[in-house]
């Protein structure tokens, strides 16, 4: 499988839509900048909603039955899946009763990272995701590339050719006016028909038994009122305490996602209506394993608002797919270790460590750090190449010990300066595209002893 | 007030003129500069690349050198940081937290314990910040622009201080220069499309030089400027401190 | 062992050491010398309009006025509960107009709650090409905080906070108002 390096070099080979990538998702990242100025209390916020997250990690199987308690006295249908697996067969067993074919989900990246379409696919069920940009990249057959901006990878006429194919709008108009119409249009029809939505959890609410789901488009709502079944999917970090701690969340979410105060709706599910079955299922799949590591238990706080995304250097210049994953970006490479580490090896790499991300991230995980220490756990438990490793024990060779240093830097500058190609060729990444810094005759200690050591 | 020299490897192997700026400077506003001379590398090469557990030797060695002195000082965000956050020692494990807690990059020394209020220097360019990620958003020597706090530069306000300097910064002000240790070799397509971006926005300021704490930045800059041909420069904030009037 | 137990169990092995909640004062939120004004401010930039209104009549006229050339309208304010609540996606698919009252409203955000007893129908507000939403001006308050003080979340079996007409960016980060839900929402404040 190809790697985050191998797979940025392809998207960075074409440099003009690299800068459009970057520069559309740096925009985002500014409206998150502009409206987290406009609150005074922003570091104070974040703070709270961190803190409110830690506690309730330390107390989370009890504010799980709590919810489950709650929730089932408001008849709400709560199902625990240990893993994937076991979430897709729930969801399908659901389904299988209502005897449906097709059914219409908004956006829920449990979803992605449970493989469900694709599942359900295979047992004759056709999932319409309702989501615009899900819908877009759904026709396109990818995945999301983001994930609130699961199309931000794609041009307007990229869309206006897809929607030319499957809805039959006017080939070469790219208005995204008349774009969204015709999805509107069209999806219109299927949740009306609908009578199986699946829509994703934002925040589950102890306290209440309820949770939330925050939209802009409505079109998670649109499906729910409109089914006879309503399937809410969530990992289990997603609950909180108390509804009071939506105040704060709610606050938080969409100012880190888009720069918006809040998004259109904010959608507070409590009980089913009447004649209607809703079903909560609470998903693990490697959530607990993560939960007893202690360096990287902080990553389960995550609102999964994509302000890391948008502001990562890296991620922007390299795009979703190059990190291979549902959950891309800074968070996903903190996440994704834990549940296959040879397959992830790569992705605590794929950074400079610049910091940039733990200082937007609403809940205060400490992403940059974890990536160093991904780093660690990686070069025990993945497969590294021989290659490294030895190249990183000369390293440690040659830099813990003055004489081996001082002679190694001696002579690896007298062979930078009197044999060059050694260092100027095609072997050497460093000169593709950057000239090699000066190799000076006297380095500084060499300097020192001659002038100031007395 | 006696300082132990800390030069980082590279900046001893193939910027000396960086360690002699930061030394004069040091003697200049009065310090008692000591340069341990066996010193090598702090580990961070390593480190970064998930090999901390080779870094033993580097940390013994570092705690050899470095155990005498109130205050160390280094030319370098990054460097200083890994020692601040990393350096352990099994045998020696409160020599080594001493050291931990005595380590200073260089501008913050200047200005949170010299206090530094003026300098007679010159360097009438203009010149273009870069803020190096690590001295920023690890030691904090100046405000990020991720978070709502209080605007403050500690490179900045000294740079102010040197006759005939002019000051720029970036459009975005401190998005990573895209060095990042081995990055810069593993993952060489980004890490040079990180450098070419933020040349341009230098470029754009029309400087004659850039500067930050951090050579390692500062090196990855140039190899892109002179692959460009470019007449700008890079030059470590210790040289422009150091410039005579 | 079921999912369930098996969960529960690796999750009370692996927490970590306790630690408390935070106190969130309220006191330390954003405030604003017209929460009126700045409730109007947000409405506009997110793509809603708004009228104020003095009294009741005024109300009425106004409710005259906006579905003057409407083909179907649904007013929850003076309609019969029961054909709206027993209403079908069919039914209320050409819902041009519908209109209802808010409970609070928010200035930081625009939003408005709307609990369930209010729709009537939870697929109205969603369905319908316009929104019309009824405030008090003395329903209106700062912030998130202040709002969850003021709301009783539990009282509902579903509610939600309505911030404008539906949008989307997905398309090449252009702004279209008007995604699956309404395409304009119209905020009608009746003065203290």
């Amino acid at each position: 499988m190809k790697d985050h390096a191998s797979l940025a070099k392809q998207f960075i080979k074409n440099e003009a839509r690299t800068d459009w990538h970057d520069e559309t998702l740096w925009f985002v990242r500014q409206k998150r900048d502009k409206a987290a100025h406009g609150l005074p209390e922003w570091e104070q916020l974040r703070t709270w909603a961190s803190e409110i997250k830690d506690h309730t990690l330390s107390h989370l199987d009890d504010y799980l039955l709590e919810f489950e308690k709650n929730a089932t006295a408001n008849g709400i249908v709560v199902h625990w899946a240990s893993d994937a697996a076991a979430h897709n067969k729930i969801i399908h067993d659901i389904i299988k009763q209502e005897g449906i074919t097709r059914l219409v989900k908004s956006k829920s990246m449990l979803t992605e990272e449970c493989h469900l379409n694709e599942y359900l696919q295979q047992q004759g069920i056709e999932v319409v995701d309702t989501d615009l940009g899900e819908r877009i990249v759904q026709f396109r057959k990818e995945p999301p590339s983001h994930i609130v901006l699961p199309a931000i990878h794609l041009k307007k006429q990229d869309v206006s050719d897809t929607f030319h194919e499957h809805l039959q709008t006017e080939k070469g108009n790219n208005d995204p006016q008349y774009l969204t119409h015709a999805a509107r249009l069209h999806l219109r029809e299927k949740f009306i028909e609908s009578s199986v939505a699946i829509t994703g959890v934002n925040f589950a609410v102890a306290e209440t038994g309820g949770f939330v789901v925050c939209t802009n488009e409505g079109n998670a709502d649109m499906g729910a009122h409109a089914a006879r079944v309503h399937i809410a999917c969530m990992g289990f970090e997603k609950i909180i305490p108390k509804a009071k701690h939506l105040g704060v969340f709610l606050r938080l979410l969409a100012r880190s996602a888009t720069g918006q105060p809040v998004t259109t709706y904010s959608s507070h599910f409590n009980k089913p209506r009447a004649g209607q079955a809703l079903h909560v299922v609470i998903v693990d799949n490697g959530r607990s394993r993560q939960l007893g590591r202690e360096d990287f238990r902080n990553s389960l706080k995550c609102i999964r608002c994509a302000a890391c995304f948008n502001t990562c250097p890296v991620y922007r210049r390299s795009g979703g797919y190059s990190y291979h994953t549902a959950v891309a970006g800074p968070i996903g490479s903190i996440l994704n270790p834990n549940l296959d580490i040879k397959a992830y090896s790569d992705l605590p790499f794929a950074s400079t460590l610049c910091g940039s991300c733990s200082n937007v991230c609403p809940v205060k995980i400490d992403i940059h750090q974890q990536l160093w220490k991904w780093r660690q756990v990686v070069t025990e438990e993945a497969n590294v190449p021989v290659s490294k490793k030895i190249g990183m024990r000369l390293m440690a060779w040659v830099l813990d010990c003055n004489v081996n240093y001082k002679v190694a830097g001696k002579v690896g500058r007298w062979m930078m300066r009197n044999l060059p190609f050694l260092v100027k060729n095609k072997l050497n990444p460093w000169y593709h595209q950057r000239e090699m810094p000066e190799a000076p005759k006297q380095s500084f200690k060499e300097w020192y002893i001659k002038n100031k050591k007395a | 007030m006696k300082v132990g020299l800390f030069i980082p490897c590279y900046i001893d192997q193939f910027y000396p003129q960086v360690g002699i700026a930061t030394l004069q400077l040091l003697e200049k506003l009065g310090c008692t500069v000591h340069f341990p001379m066996q010193q090598t590398c702090c580990g961070q090469p390593m480190a970064n690349s998930g090999f901390a557990k080779y870094t033993k030797g580097c940390d013994k060695n570092f705690v050899n050198n470095f155990s005498d002195y109130e205050y160390i000082v280094g030319p370098s965000g990054s460097c200083v940081l890994h020692v601040k956050e990393h350096l352990h020692s099994e045998d020696n494990p409160q020599l080594a937290k001493h050291i931990r807690e005595s380590v200073y990059e260089l501008t913050e020394f200047l200005t949170d314990v010299l206090k530094v209020s003026s300098l007679d220097a010159s360097f009438p360019y203009k010149v273009g910040m870069h803020n190096s990620c690590h001295g920023q958003r690890g030691l904090h020597v100046s405000s990020m622009s991720e978070t709502v706090t209080p605007a403050f530069s500690k490179p900045g306000q000294l740079l102010q201080m040197v006759k005939g300097l002019q000051l720029s910064y970036p459009q975005r002000v401190d998005e990573c220069c895209g060095f990042g240790g081995t990055f810069c070799v593993f993952e060489e397509a980004v890490s040079v499309k990180m450098g070419k971006d933020r040349i341009k926005e230098h470029a754009a300021n029309q400087v004659d030089y850039i500067t930050g704490g951090d050579v390692s930045c500062l090196m990855h800059l140039e190899g892109i400027l002179k692959r460009q041909g470019s007449k700008s420069k890079t030059i470590h904030i210790a040289e422009i401190l150091n410039s005579q009037v | 062992m079921s999912g369930r137990e098996a969960i529960l169990n690796t999750i009370k092995a692996n927490k970590p050491v306790a630690t408390a909640l935070p106190f969130i004062d309220i006191t330390a939120a954003i405030t604003y010398d017209d929460v009126l004004q700045q409730y109007k401010t947000v409405l506009q930039n997110i793509g809603g309009s708004c009228q104020e209104l003095n009294n009741e009549a005024e109300l009425q006229e106004a409710l005259q006025s906006i579905t003057a050339s409407a083909t179907k309208v649904v007013n929850v304010l003076s309609a019969t509960p029961e054909t709206i609540a027993t209403a079908d996606a069919v039914a209320l698919e050409a819902t041009d107009i519908a209109i209802m009252r808010g409970v609070v409203a928010v200035a930081e955000n625009a939003a408005i709650w709307v609990p369930e007893e209010q729709m009537l129908n939870r697929l109205l507000p969603f369905i319908c090409q316009q929104l019309v939403l009824v405030i008090n001006e003395n329903d209106i308050v700062p912030t998130m905080h202040h709002a969850y003080e003021k709301i009783d979340v539990m009282g509902t079996g579903f509610g939600a906070f309505i911030a404008g007409p539906s949008k989307t960016a997905d398309i090449e980060q252009s702004l279209v108002i008007g995604a699956h839900g309404p395409v304009g929402l119209q905020v009608l404040i009746v003065k203290k």
